[in-house]
């Protein structure tokens, strides 16, 4: 390439400084845990006891309080996001009320969690402690299930968007084919619209959990802040970025605040995974767009 | 060959029940919307916007250093961030293969996907700790950290669309190098840098959880970025989370200037990039 302008090597300082600023996150949260690191060993991921007073932490209730509430919310928001691509991917191409639709998606994504919190907090969190009533559980009304359901609505739409985009991209001439041998849209959708763009669904699924498991505020407002192993459903927990929400600034001792930053370590192991594993999918089938 | 109406009925159900799924998921988001304009809108009025918080028990408090407090965290979040990362996303598009792009585009992707409450982590290592208190330019590092790849992505975007033969043309009248980036290619994709660096303030504007252990918050105005700010999703979280009426009132206000603004952010930067926008 031969020497190098200066322009050119501010070009490539800003990219190189991009690189650094990601390199630096990974190496200031691995310093930050190391306190807790050495004190527990590797063990801290999987001690079930959060103990502030006794300086005793664990990771593992909020490690299953993640992973409880952010399934679930892909579970629940799965059947929403699908019938939202197909709908702006196969029934509704194109119109006034298909751009409609799809800037609602947009703002689903655009509303603060925040905002998402305080309602969920005001009107979901009451209407769920009813329900508990009726099945006469311990009516919480905070807790895992209602983290869940704010997280369901806001993660629709990840999914939705990227598998929109694939379930397009679906050749006309293989779903012709179908419809000439007779087949229903429903046939057409289960056969061959739904099978040739697995993969980008599988992508989109993945991208909107790696959301799920990060997302902070709503979930902290409803999920009720309880450091125990949750016993179902329905009672209040942790989830790792919950913790750290509440705890950060009040955590005393050099152990605590550790242990903390170890948690948020943790978090971000995971998600940059699924993020990895949401972009390879993506680019195995060599799918453009999305997020 | 199962019976024809069967087939037509299966049809009929799934289309039905597509349908519906699609304006069950919409209707979460119009409930929210409605509750918070309801609660909210009538609390709204040149008072609010333009005092100070008050204690507990004193009516009519206002959110004016939240507002000023989320002006001034997101202009440092935009100053430390569009700059640099407008010129790395030119780097990523000009150099697609070398191994630096390839770095720097990883780099993206993890940072986009790091989780807001993580950032807060980070620029509290970064900021806080070393300067011994919470403030404003923490909390602006912080939203510039999760600004910074969405800025980087979007330039990246746009410039790989811009056909070669602009450049080459730039070129062959013997502009330089800098020149063909700087007075070409740059305008060129201005458009579309422009909205995704609406779309990334508008964004960051409403995170709170990047800002609970940076800007952490502050009863009174504040201009100096050295010190603790007010903003308007903290505002709306520590009131929300607060057992005052009179608060949670104040709250709902707050959220409604939030959504408000975050919405004009999406608006602009969507007008913009169909009215700019330059077709080759």
């Amino acid at each position: 390439m031969g020497r190098k302008s200066p322009f050119k090597i501010t070009l490539l300082l800003a990219a190189a400084g991009v690189t650094v600023v990601a390199l630096a996150t990974m190496l200031s949260l691995l310093w930050g845990s190391t306190p807790a690191l050495k004190a527990f060993g590797w063990k801290f991921f999987f001690q079930k006891e959060w103990n502030p007073a006794m300086d005793r932490f664990g990771a593992l209730p909020f490690l299953i309080g993640t992973l409880l509430t952010s399934f679930l919310a892909l579970l629940l928001s799965l059947p929403l996001s699908l019938s939202i691509s197909l709908l702006l991917g196969e029934y509704l191409k194109g119109g006034k009320l298909s751009s409609f639709i799809r800037s609602m998606v947009d703002l689903i994504a655009a509303v603060p969690s925040v905002i998402y919190g305080f309602w969920g907090l005001e009107v979901l969190v009451p209407a769920v402690r009813e329900m508990e009533m009726k099945m006469d559980i311990v009516p919480y009304g905070v807790g895992i299930f209602t983290a869940s359901l704010i997280l369901s609505v806001m993660i629709i739409p990840n999914t939705a968007s990227l598998a929109r985009e694939v379930i397009q991209l679906v050749p006309r001439d293989l779903k012709e084919a179908a419809y000439s041998l007779g087949a229903t849209r429903y046939e057409v959708i289960k056969k061959v619209v739904v099978p040739y763009a697995r993969s980008g669904i599988i992508a989109g699924i993945l991208l909107s959990l790696g959301r799920a498991l990060g997302e902070t505020m709503a979930v902290t407002m409803v999920i009720g802040n309880s450091s125990e192993i949750p016993k179902s459903l329905f009672s209040p927990a942790n989830t790792m970025a919950s913790v750290i929400a509440n705890e950060f600034t009040e955590a005393t001792g050099d152990l605590y605040y550790s242990s903390l930053i170890a948690v948020g370590l943790l978090l971000f192991v995971i998600t940059t995974l699924f993020g990895i594993l949401g972009r390879y999918v993506i680019k195995k089938t060599s799918i453009e767009g999305g997020k | 060959m199962k019976g024809i109406k069967l087939r037509i009925f299966k049809d009929r159900l799934f289309r039905s029940a597509v349908y519906a799924l699609s304006l069950l998921s919409l209707t979460p988001l119009f409930l929210i919307l409605l509750y918070i304009f309801k609660r909210g809108l009538r609390v709204i009025n040149w008072e609010f916007l333009t005092r100070l918080p008050r204690p507990v028990g004193v009516e009519n408090g206002g959110i004016a250093n939240a507002i000023v407090g989320t002006l001034i965290l997101v202009f440092l979040a935009s100053l430390l961030s569009i700059p640099p990362g407008i010129w790395a996303g030119i780097y990523l598009a000009e150099n697609k293969n070398s191994k630096l792009a390839e770095a720097g585009r990883t780099a993206v992707d993890v940072l986009q996907g790091t989780p807001s409450i993580v950032v807060g982590i980070i620029a509290y290592l970064w900021i806080v700790k070393p300067m011994g208190r919470f403030s404003a330019l923490a909390g602006g590092v912080a939203l510039a950290i999760m600004m910074l790849p969405v800025v980087v992505r979007s330039t990246e975007e746009v410039v790989k669309l811009i056909p070669p033969y602009l450049k080459e043309a730039a070129f062959a009248l013997g502009a330089s190098y800098p020149k063909t980036i700087l007075r070409v290619v740059l305008p060129a994709a201005l458009p579309g840098i422009v909205s995704g660096v609406l779309l990334a303030v508008s964004r960051v504007a409403g995170e709170t959880a990047p800002l609970l252990f940076t800007a952490f918050g502050n009863q009174f105005m504040n201009y100096n970025i050295l010190k603790p700010v007010n903003a308007l999703p903290l505002v709306i979280f520590n009131y929300a989370m607060s057992p005052y009426e009179e608060w949670k009132r104040l709250a709902w206000g707050a959220s409604v200037v939030l959504i408000l603004l975050v919405l004009a952010g999406n608006l602009i930067s969507r007008t913009v990039v169909k009215k700019w926008k330059v077709r080759f």
